[in-house]
């Protein structure tokens, strides 16, 4: 047979098999080696979960939608807050719709080494692909969100600018914050099962913490770049930009890109430091 | 000899037992750092943490050349299962290395990664892709493995509405169809019917015939001597002594069992308690004489109300061959079903067996399934009785069989 085919190294390969130092380049070589496992592993995700509820893709639409209203109820007309110039609707759904997708990738990512620990004590691949795939699937609910957010937006009459061009590294950006701190939580959670219970408590800090409800120019402007520190703030604004006109994010924005990278590539050796004992304490 | 394939230089995994090790929560952990902090200037110093280490694998060093089909053998906890985890990447050594050349499958995940929802067809993707095959190999093997599988007819139906022997099936069709250099198979020939078990027979014995190198985990010596090369001894851990299979299951036997068997633990199934040799008046010995009649008294418990059970003993030779088995179902005696403890005695009659060393296994089982099984249980050696026909140790065979014999004149018919 080939080899050419098969996600296994090169048949004639000799590995070393030995207790793990540190980081190294293999951690991503062996991710790209096993890529179509990250697909078939997205597409199980997908496929179940549009299996097993029977709304189905309606999920996807309510949520969003329906915190939509709910803000505009309370935010818009009752506490009167500014939204840029944007109709309060649109504004806040703009903002809703990459964040529950945020909030579903980081509450599938932090558990998924749990949910798949059958898999783990059993069979090897890199480990990273759990999480990575994990935060992923969500992009299908995501998309059909998208959608309403169009349509709404069609019936505002609110046209995208040229700065749409930005909107997919934008959203690079969101499955990235999330692959970052999922690749923490996962690891963390593997030795200590209270990690669970923090998740929801976070995430819901921290959908407070980013300008969903409200802009991120209530912010005062010279605090605004460290602002960016919260990656998702970054994402928000980003979006809210580059979709329905908001005002640009500018530094912000490459702050939080900045911020990610350094919360991937830290949250990574730590994974790797981990992944080689998952199966004795899983 | 062709160059190793696995190598292994002072393998060594060491697992941390005690309370800190499952159930842990980041509130102890740093309540814990905290407590030793306090501890530690109180103190003056730290102290060392107090943690029970278990080496599940300890120094273990060894070669095995392409081609080889290994039987790894040893009683349980001698740390099989965990080298067959370390070899396949499941987890890392602690200690030590072992270089691996070409790529390890193994049969240790039959059905893993199986999502009930998803169909035949899905899953077959699916756990082929945790297996480590690419899409297009699937594809080129599907026909193939679903033909393997008998379940054609059903392979869009979700696997929940499967029978299990379908599901177990599909499972196996996978994971046999990953073509890797090196093959590894914990103890799956202790699982599933008896159709399932000659499946897996025959796929090792079609590998082995393929070139490919074999490393199985089993306890039962006969498919070690019919399956292995070579065998591998492990005792706690540490490896005993590695070679060509019949010596190395000789030297497992010998150190397995002695005159008397005591069971460690209570299973709650029909099991054996003990086991001891005993003459033909009931009385326990060490050794028989091969001229008397001698026997074996098993004690066996039925924890709950039990019908259709049988005992049944085998005799084994120094080497793990069979030389014989009885059961209380060869001479129709119907055990008695109520919970309780019984003594079993099955007497050999005398000069039955030539002087050597034998071994006893000891089996209780239904039309279903098997309860209890120790082989071997004891280890005993027939002693040479006052006989003029067997004398010594050195006469071949095991048995004494009462053959005729006539001699007489050459007719001398010319040809």
């Amino acid at each position: 047979m080939t080899t050419a085919d098969s996600a296994l190294p090169p048949a004639l390969a000799t590995r070393r098999l030995q207790p793990s130092k540190s980081w190294s380049t293999r951690t991503f070589a062996d991710v790209w080696a096993y890529r179509e496992l990250l697909y078939f592993f997205i597409w199980r995700d997908v496929k179940v979960r549009y299996k097993q509820t029977a709304l189905g893709a309606g999920w996807a639409i309510i949520q969003p939608l329906m915190t939509m209203v709910v803000f505009t109820v309370f935010f818009g007309h009752l506490a009167r807050m500014p939204s840029d110039g944007l109709p309060y609707p649109v504004f806040s759904l703009a903002a809703l719709v990459p964040w529950t997708y945020f909030a579903a990738a980081l509450g599938n990512g932090s558990a998924a080494l749990n949910g798949q620990q059958h898999i783990i004590s059993k069979v090897y691949f890199p480990r990273l692909i759990i999480p990575l795939a994990a935060v992923m699937a969500p992009l299908i609910d995501f998309a059909i969100a998208f959608v309403i957010l169009i349509l709404l937006m069609a019936w505002y009459h609110i046209v995208p600018g040229a700065a749409i061009v930005w909107l997919p590294l934008l959203m690079l950006l969101a499955v990235a914050t999330a692959a970052a701190v999922s690749v923490w939580l996962s690891a963390l959670s593997v030795r200590y099962r209270d990690v669970r219970y923090v998740v929801p408590f976070g995430v819901q800090i921290w959908l407070f913490a980013t300008p969903v409800a409200y802009p991120a120019s209530l912010v005062p402007a010279r605090w605004r770049a460290a602002y960016g520190l919260n990656p998702m703030a970054g994402v928000i604004e980003g979006f809210r930009w580059a979709l329905v006109g908001g005002p640009s994010p500018g530094l912000m924005t490459l702050v939080s890109a900045a911020a990610v990278v350094v919360l991937f590539v830290a949250g990574s050796v730590y994974f790797r430091k981990c992944e080689g004992t998952f199966a004795d304490i899983i | 000899m062709a160059p190793p394939v696995i190598h292994a230089e002072r393998l060594g995994k060491r697992y941390i037992i005690g309370h800190r090790r499952r159930a842990s929560t980041a509130r102890d952990a740093l309540a814990g750092a905290a407590s030793r902090m306090v501890l530690a200037i109180r103190r003056g110093g730290f102290e060392p943490r107090t943690t029970d280490e278990l080496w599940a694998v300890k120094d273990l060093s060894f070669d095995i050349a392409a081609g080889e089909i290994v039987g790894l053998i040893g009683r349980n906890g001698a740390g099989k299962s965990t080298l067959l985890k370390i070899l396949s990447q499941i987890t890392e050594p602690t200690a030590g290395y072992v270089d691996v050349t070409g790529r390890i499958g193994s049969l240790l995940e039959v059905g893993t990664g199986f999502h009930e929802d998803l169909t035949g067809r899905e899953n077959t993707y699916l756990n082929g892709a945790i297996l480590g095959m690419g899409k297009a190999e699937i594809d080129r093997k599907f026909d193939e493995i679903v033909a393997f599988a008998e379940v054609e007819r059903f392979i869009d139906t979700p696997v929940k509405h499967y029978s299990s022997g379908m599901y177990m099936r599909l499972a196996f069709a996978v994971a046999a169809h990953l073509e890797t250099e090196i093959l590894v198979v914990d103890e799956v020939l202790a699982v599933g019917d008896a159709q399932f078990q000659k499946k897996c027979l025959g796929k090792i014995d079609d590998v082995a015939r393929g070139g490919r190198t074999v490393l199985f985990v089993t306890h039962n010596m006969a498919i070690v001597q019919r399956l292995a090369t070579t065998a591998i001894l492990l005792d706690q851990g540490r490896l005993v002594n590695a070679g060509p299979v019949r010596a190395i299951v000789a030297e497992y036997l010998a150190g397995a069992a002695g005159a008397r068997y005591e069971a460690a633990t209570r299973t709650g199934l029909p099991q054996f308690l003990l086991a001891e040799l005993v003459d033909a008046d009931g009385s326990r010995i060490a050794a028989p004489l091969s001229t008397d009649a001698f026997g074996f008294r098993m004690r066996y418990v039925i924890p709950q109300h039990h019908p259709g059970l049988k005992v049944g003993i085998g005799l084994l030779a120094a080497d793990g061959t069979t030389v014989f088995t009885t059961n209380t179902a060869d001479v129709s005696l119907q055990l008695p079903a109520a919970a309780q403890e019984y003594d079993a005695t099955v007497i050999v009659p005398p000069d039955t067996l030539l002087a050597g060393d034998y071994h006893i296994a000891l089996c209780i089982w239904d039309a279903g399934d098997i309860y209890d099984l120790k082989e071997p249980a004891l280890s005993f050696a027939v002693e040479p009785g006052p006989s003029v026909i067997y004398g010594g140790h050195d006469r071949k065979g095991f048995v004494h069989v009462a053959c005729s014999w006539t001699v007489g004149t050459s007719s001398a018919v010319p040809v």
